[in-house]
């Protein structure tokens, strides 16, 4: 095989050097515009281990004494209430999501019901409704029923919002899991929820894992539903990060290390797994 | 019989008469069964909610005149396309949206193919343009907001003084161009994202035909404009539609950076604002359903094609 390929290597060398040139080209572009997306970011760690004098200068400056000053300031301000709510919120409500949407998985696709490409539309669209749409009633009912500033009515409406998405990844993952060995454990006598935990969750694992991830991410961003249905007691991060900042005043060092600290679980999981997170961004299509 | 399904039930675990009672069951319930919870849950928790602000739509309703409440028949969209603010705010969601949509489109592509071939530090160049992503939506509008956009400290006049001296321009980006500043930051945090669904498609094409072409004397262009835009199409359909889902509803940049100022406000600030600080409720809910109508219109027209795709993948 190598030797078979020596003589047209050989021929093209003419081009080599315009292709190795070529080829540096784009790597050096390629640096470029990564540094470029990354140096806002890059910034951001910067001005958080600086003293709030030594943050806020013009000239910026590249090089300035390290200080935990930010740090100290967030964490002194007790967030530990909002980011506890966050956790919980995200984490509650992405069991209860794959809860669900695992049995209703299996429903679209290796039992499917007649209309499943219906049901599977009706989810889309359902992402397709922004939450403004529905936001006045949701409160509404939250102020009516009391539940207002309560974080397990937001788990459920975090549930709700990623529902949709999960059943669409974890279908099409179950769609790739061979129909006989589905047969041979009904042969056996398991039943559907035997089936879908014993025989089905093991070998569709990465795709739970990735629709969790997604679903995780979304519920500890959002702030729209947080900010109108949460105040004092349920507060979420997010909430707590626009709070901060106006109650603090401007306190360049403190924003960037509050936003730093908020980031860090969506940053740590979107880096440990990112080819997961291609999966749930694009809802299972792409893998 | 009997002691079969208890045998089963030994094996599996499962207490025999529920087994019995699924054997009872017609097979279309049967299959429908582990559905519901799910779909109860969705029609429950967002179709009840817009029903509700469909109603309220209709009504005069503001939580400072509770007692004038009352059937507004179609006044409150009368309202909407008749008042200048709510007018801009769909021209500015339609503006943001395609804007952000097509830079993070084209600037998502370039980077796909930039990374679609081996290079040194290709993981560490991928990893670098993920992290805006990665930062919690708030967080990095605030970043932009105070770090990059701040006129007296912030990194961009910072940048122009160190470049251009002392007397260098130091322009309000907020407040003089609060469309652009929004545009940038939005397209900052989806541009990695388009790039991923795009990269995962390149990654995806049969690269023995791409070679066989190669060998055939294909040109760069020739391969690109041939072979890997119609093989790419679906991808960049399905970024673009998820795109636009997402750039439509934001809510957390505007809020952040300009909070509506100058004509910034897009329709789910809009309604925020109608509904969290104006109290308007019927005048909100209108909005909120004109929004929905505006989505769906878009999302429908790609949507069928995003459909061919899924199957196409599921094959």
């Amino acid at each position: 095989m190598t030797i078979a390929l020596t003589p047209s290597s050989q021929r093209r060398t003419p081009f080599r050097d315009k292709a190795a040139r070529q080829g540096l080209g784009l790597t050096v572009l390629a640096w470029a515009i990564a540094l470029f997306f990354f140096i806002p970011f890059l910034w951001m760690v910067l001005v958080s281990f600086r003293s709030e004098t030594d943050a806020a200068t013009n000239p910026p400056q590249l090089f300035a004494p390290f200080s935990v000053e930010g740090y100290r300031n967030f964490f002194g301000a007790d967030p530990w209430g909002p980011l506890l709510n966050s956790a919980t919120a995200s984490g509650l409500s992405t069991a209860l999501v794959i809860l669900l949407a695992f049995p209703a998985a299996y429903a679209l696709s290796i039992r499917p019901v007649k209309k499943w490409q219906d049901v599977l539309f009706f989810m889309l669209s359902t992402k397709m409704l922004p939450i403004v749409a529905a936001i006045l009633p949701i409160y509404l009912f939250a102020q009516f029923s009391g539940l207002l500033d309560n974080i397990l009515l937001l788990t459920i409406f975090y549930t709700s919002m990623n529902l949709p998405i999960a059943i669409w990844m974890l279908r099409s993952f179950l769609a790739e899991v061979p129909g006989e060995m589905i047969e041979a454990a009904q042969l056996d006598g398991a039943n559907l929820g035997t089936t879908l935990r014993r025989v089905i969750a093991p070998v569709v694992m990465p795709g739970i894992a990735a629709a969790a991830l997604i679903c995780f991410i979304f519920s500890w961003n959002e702030l729209l539903l947080a900010r109108v249905l949460t105040s004092t007691v349920a507060q979420t991060a997010p909430v707590y990060l626009t709070g901060f900042v106006t109650s603090q005043g401007l306190f360049l060092a403190q924003v960037c290390a509050a936003s730093l600290v908020v980031s860090i679980p969506v940053l740590a999981a979107g880096f440990a797994a990112q080819d997961k997170l291609v999966q749930g961004l694009s809802m299972g299509a792409v893998k | 019989m009997t002691t079969e399904v208890a045998q089963d039930a030994v094996r599996t675990g499962a207490p025999p008469p529920a087994a019995r009672r699924e054997g009872g069951m017609s097979e279309k319930w049967r299959r429908r069964l582990p559905l519901l919870p799910a779909l109860i849950f969705v029609i429950v928790l967002t179709q009840l909610p817009f029903l509700g602000t469909l109603i309220v739509s209709f009504t005069d309703w503001n939580s400072y005149y509770p007692d004038d409440r009352g059937f507004a028949g179609l006044s409150n969209y009368a309202r909407i396309f008749t008042d200048v603010n709510a007018r801009s705010a769909v021209v500015v969601t339609i503006v943001l949206t395609v804007s952000v949509v097509l830079i993070c489109l084209v600037l998502g592509l370039v980077i796909a193919l930039l990374l679609d071939r081996r290079f040194p530090g290709r993981g560490v160049v991928r990893t670098m343009m993920i992290t805006p992503f990665l930062l919690v939506p708030i967080a990095a509008a605030l970043l932009w907001k105070h770090a990059l956009y701040n006129p007296e400290y912030g990194l961009l006049n910072g940048l122009l003084t160190v470049f251009l001296g002392n007397d260098a321009p130091q322009p309000d980006w907020v407040g003089s161009m609060p469309l652009p500043a929004l545009i940038a930051a939005i397209s900052w945090q989806w541009t990695p994202f388009m790039m991923l669904i795009l990269l995962a498609g390149l990654q995806s094409r049969p690269m023995d035909v791409v070679e066989a072409a190669r060998l055939d004397g294909a040109s760069n262009w020739q391969v690109f404009r041939h072979m890997t835009l119609p093989h790419l199409r679906p991808y960049i359909e399905l970024s673009v539609l998820l795109g636009t889902i997402y750039v439509v509803q934001n809510f957390d940049h505007v809020f952040t950076i300009t909070a509506g100022a100058t004509g910034s406000a897009n329709l789910p600030y809009f309604v925020y604002q109608t509904f969290y600080t104006a109290q308007d409720y019927g005048r909100a809910s209108a909005a909120g359903v004109v929004t929905v109508a505006g989505t769906l219109i878009v999302a429908m027209l790609a949507l069928r094609t995003v459909f061919t795709v899924f199957q196409e993948e599921s094959r």
